[in-house]
């Protein structure tokens, strides 16, 4: 591309030069070079050049990220391991994320899979109820004039300070980490539906009265079309949060999910296992993100340029 | 003789903190069976609070709106509005905006295959019918008030409100719609009620235009019979002596009598 366009320029250049050297000759018609039209086989080049423009960037900075790693652990006082002795002391975790050598001797993509299932049902019960409850709070005046102080209180307990509770309460760990997962979840999705719907057009208001919508009608019809964007950004903020939340409730409550791996990782001191753990939440955290985020684009796809 | 539509004293003010503004005084208007009538004032006269108390949109502080015989105050599709910026639902096609009316109006009286038809019938009514699988962000803003109006038109409304319908839009559109708009009317008679701010918009199409003096407590300054014969032709009417009479009147009752005073 820039080769081509400093072509073009050398060649455009003299016959301006001309154009500016010769002012008394009036107007001169200054012909362009013209564009070369790219040829059809050029396409896959395009397409793998967009490719490489995004990831070779981050790849060469990951290398050197590692190089420097590597450099800094590589010494005798070291209290971390470098790059190359995580691949020695982890190379099965890091190669085969499913594989099963025992009850709990088991590969870390199975792991991963344990936490997403506690993290389905708790996400999937804080988006019903948060987008019910900001529903209701974006309608309602007085609901909002009621709730929403809890509601701000409420949201900025951490996480794991809920864990106690939940425990006294459900007296087992599995619902007691689902229940962290939901209440750290819940509120942004509460607050953005409820926002969403606040700013539902009166326009959009006016047309489901002059057709006489029922509520019920209003809210599939409408509200929930109108709100999408709003609320898909809650649920994204909401996913993260609660990918966020598993990871530390279940170093608390045990079990086999990935949480639980990291901390009997660490009572065994296998610091390269916990580094490859790390990793894959990293990775899990963002496809969700992703996936939250794509299916939003494509529920709300039309919306957006009203 | 008892009037089709009838606007009986109305009354509108609104209470804001301690201060109560008085927007409409007295409005009293009958209006007859396919008469098409435009509302012209000057703005913040209260135009569109009277527009919207027929629509049931807003509430009259007193007097009422008596449609056949009875009094109506909420809003309902016998009375479809055509709002000012079209309201078309972004997420929604062409064909899935006045459907959606159609199902919500005729659920008990049509089936499937005949509200189908209907939807594209009243798409065809404002040559809308080309672009039902487009949604509102994909087509202009002519457009988009054409489909305002078949979804309007879709639910067999008793009164057609339109809503200075024709205002956001370019002069060449504007006139073409305002051609479909009569075409529309001399097919199906509608009663309409028009909001607007342009003189020859108003002369052109109605059969009275309302003129309201300026606000606060606005009221019905005078009343003009258009009686210009129908099929009415934009280009003759330019030279007509009626035509210029008529548009006169307006004029004089919009910039002589009831100047604008606060505009600089």
């Amino acid at each position: 591309m820039s080769i081509t366009a400093l072509k073009s320029e050398a060649v455009v250049s003299p016959s301006t030069a001309k154009g500016a050297s010769a002012p008394a000759k009036g107007a001169e018609i200054v012909r362009l070079a013209p564009s070369r039209p790219t040829p059809r086989g050029n396409r896959f080049a395009g397409y793998a050049h967009r490719v490489s423009v995004a990831v070779v960037p981050p790849l060469v900075v990951l290398l050197a990220l590692l190089g420097i790693w590597e450099l800094l652990c590589s010494g005798s006082g070291a209290t971390l391991p470098p790059p190359s002795t995580i691949w020695q002391e982890s190379y099965d975790l890091i190669v085969n994320p499913f594989f099963v050598n025992g009850s709990q001797d088991i590969g870390l993509g199975w792991r991963v899979l344990v936490s997403l299932q506690r993290v389905a049902v708790g996400f999937g019960l804080a988006a019903v109820a948060g987008i019910l409850l900001g529903v209701i709070v974006g309608q309602s005046v007085w609901a909002m004039r009621g709730l929403d102080p809890i509601f701000q209180v409420l949201r900025t307990v951490p996480p794991l300070a809920w864990l106690p509770i939940a425990l006294a309460a459900f007296r087992d760990s599995n619902p007691s980490a689902i229940f962290v997962i939901f209440i750290t979840a819940i509120w942004p999705v509460i607050i953005n539906t409820a926002v969403g719907v606040r700013n539902i057009p009166q326009d959009y208001r006016n047309v489901a009265k002059v057709l006489r919508l029922n509520p019920l009608e209003f809210f599939v019809k409408i509200m929930l079309p109108s709100a999408a964007p709003y609320i898909f950004t809650g649920l994204r903020i909401g996913v993260g949060l609660s990918w966020l939340a598993i990871v530390a409730a279940e170093m608390l409550t045990g079990g086999v999910g990935i949480g639980f791996f990291i901390w009997d990782a660490w009572n065994s001191s296998r610091l390269s296992d916990i580094i490859v753990a790390l990793v894959y939440i990293g990775v899990v955290g963002f496809i969700l993100d992703r996936l939250v985020a794509g299916i939003g684009a494509f529920v709300t796809r039309g919306t957006a340029a009203a | 003789m008892t009037a089709y539509l009838k606007l009986d004293h109305i009354d509108k003010s609104f209470a804001r903190g301690g201060a109560v503004t008085e927007v409409l005084k007295e409005v009293c208007l009958d209006i007859a069976k396919g008469e098409y009538i435009s509302i012209i004032g000057h703005s913040g006269c209260g135009k569109s609070t009277l527009l919207n108390i027929v629509a049931g949109l807003t509430q009259a502080s007193a007097g009422g709106v008596i449609l056949e015989g009875r009094q109506v105050d909420s809003p309902g599709p016998d009375r479809a509005v055509v709002f000012q910026n079209h309201s078309l639902l972004p997420w929604l096609s062409v064909y899935d905006n006045v459907r959606l009316a159609v199902d919500k109006v005729f659920s008990g009286t049509k089936s499937r295959a005949e509200r189908h038809d209907w939807t594209l019938h009243n798409l065809d009514l404002v040559q809308m019918a080309h672009a039902r699988d487009r949604r509102p962000s994909e087509i202009s803003g002519g457009m988009k008030q054409r489909v305002g109006i078949a979804r309007a038109l879709a639910m067999e409304p008793k009164v057609l409100l339109l809503d200075e319908p024709f205002g956001a839009l370019d002069a060449l559109t504007r006139a073409h719609l305002q051609d479909s708009v009569m075409q529309i009317h001399a097919a199906l008679g509608n009663t309409v009620i028009m909001i607007t701010h342009d003189v020859d918009e108003a002369v052109l199409l109605s059969d009275r235009i309302v003129m309201m003096t300026n606000g606060p407590s606005a009221r019905i300054g005078e009343v003009l019979d258009v009686r210009l014969p129908r099929p009415r032709r934009r280009l003759e009417l330019v030279t007509d002596p009626a035509y210029l009479v008529c548009r006169e009147a307006v004029l004089k009752f919009l910039y002589e009598r009831h100047r604008f005073v606060e505009a600089a």
